[in-house]
């Protein structure tokens, strides 16, 4: 990664955080559904970062989020365990001939089919921790899952309208 | 000592990912607990100034919504300035001085703080006001505004406070229902932001789709009768003491950009006369 990369991650990181605490904070649909765009920072970094670098940028994003939300360490321990988990999944789900060098997890590089398989399963897991830990238990199970449901499928499509909005022309950024 | 070395090496994410999730439960657990001061909260300066900035071109939008709040509020005080004569008068026609309680007049005081960040959709939300300790504000005093109450200080710092709001898992208000029951609790129930539980009304009382639920006052947070909400739904469960009650909130949690802090200036005289019986009790 040279200097070039971590200013464009460092900017990345800003403009999603701002987003996520000025815009989609407030934005809920239908009671149940939530975005929680700053998952797509994550999701989108650079496939050659280590697993500690991941982990720790996680939890960093977690916990700014947690500040806005006065959520303090709920979004972090999500955050944490999704980046956890994403080093494992990225391995598993190498595409025949492994990641090109400098390669990000966009749809332009990898494919529809190839991002909604990576994301969606990711995607899940932060939110079912979320708002499983939100919810300090399973009292309320099914309300619950509902809303990690929902929020699943709400930020999935805004990520992927991201993508096809902004991410086309840099795609190998 | 080596192979342990090396465990720990081969291991290294796991364990840092073991760590960073300890830390976060440690943190939740921190932030549950009652009162302890925090920097990582929506009041600390750099985050509420965000929100702030956020608030002022956001705040443009609801300026009808917002006066016709107010001029509701004005005819409302004006309504209870109109009726306070009348229980001044009557007290001593001999000397005719009338004697008011100017203790309990002044037992409470308000100050009015703008909301600049709020949640309604979460299980535990919390509202983030521009007042903070330098204006006087603590924690645990109570927040009202928007004709009813809204929640309590949580945390604050040099100019902003986060409240816990009304809409929140650990979050019980003593209440009663006006002229029929002095002692029951509300509690919101999760589900929906305008709905609330309300708690051990004992069956026996004569509960009925919209009584009016208000403070109780005895909790020295908040004044005597401040508006709760409206019973809406009663239900008498077979083999329960308790009725099972819902009531609809008076006020629109995801409406409020003006709330008024409460402070009991008898809170201290109050407090320590009744922890001389606590040790009793136990």
């Amino acid at each position: 990664m040279n200097n070039r990369n971590v200013i464009l991650v460092i900017g990345a990181f800003v403009v999603h955080l701002l987003l996520q605490v000025l815009v989609f904070k407030d934005i809920v649909m239908f009671n149940v559904a939530f975005c929680f765009i700053y998952v797509g920072f994550l999701l989108l970094l650079p496939f050659e970062m280590n697993n500690m670098a991941l982990v720790v940028i996680g939890f960093i994003a977690g916990i700014t989020v947690d500040i806005f939300y006065d959520s303090l360490g709920i979004h972090a321990s999500a955050t944490v365990f999704m980046m956890f988990i994403r080093g494992q999944w990225v391995k598993l789900i190498t595409p025949r001939g492994g990641y090109e060098v400098g390669a990000a997890p966009t749809i332009k590089a990898m494919g529809f089919q190839w991002f909604s398989g990576y994301v969606l399963p990711l995607l899940f897991l932060h939110q079912f921790v979320l708002f499983f830990v939100e919810a300090s238990g399973f009292g309320l199970f099914f309300f619950t899952i509902s809303k990690v449901l929902s929020s699943t499928i709400f930020t999935f499509i805004v990520l992927v309208l991201g993508q096809y909005l902004f991410y086309t022309k840099k795609a190998s950024a | 000592m080596r192979r342990l070395l090396l465990f720990l090496l081969r291991h290294r994410a796991f364990l840092l990912f073991l760590f960073l999730e300890i830390i976060c439960g440690w943190l939740i657990v921190q932030n549950n607990s009652y009162q302890s001061a925090t920097f990582f909260n929506s009041s600390n300066s750099i985050a509420a100034n965000i929100l702030s900035v956020s608030n002022d071109v956001t705040s443009y939008f609801s300026l009808r919504t917002e006066n016709k709040d107010l001029a509701q509020e004005i005819a409302r005080l004006q309504a209870k300035l109109d009726e306070k004569p009348k229980e001044v008068i009557l007290v001593d026609s001999t000397t005719n001085i009338a004697e008011i309680d100017t203790l309990e007049e002044s037992r409470y005081e308000f100050q009015t703080a703008e909301v600049i960040n709020n949640s309604t959709r979460r299980f535990n939300n919390y509202l983030t006001i521009d007042k903070g300790s330098v204006d006087g504000v603590l924690p645990n005093m109570g927040v009202v505004g928007g004709g009813g109450v809204v929640g309590k200080i949580k945390y604050t710092s040099n100019h902003y406070s986060v409240v816990t709001s009304l809409l929140h898992a650990d979050f019980y208000i003593s209440s009663k229902v006006k002229d029929k029951i002095n002692l029951c609790s509300t509690k919101w129930d999760h589900l929906d932001p305008s709905y609330a539980s309300l708690l051990f009304v004992p069956k026996h009382i004569n509960l009925q789709v919209g009584d009016t639920v208000v403070t109780s006052g005895f909790n020295s947070i908040y004044p005597e009768d401040v508006p709760i909400g409206v019973v809406s739904t009663v239900q008498i469960p077979e083999e329960a003491t308790f009725f099972n009650a819902k009531i609809k909130l008076v006020n629109d949690f995801s409406r409020l950009s003006y709330v008024h802090i409460v402070q009991n200036l008898m809170r201290n005289e109050k407090d320590s006369l009744e922890s001389l019986i606590q040790p009793e009790n136990e």
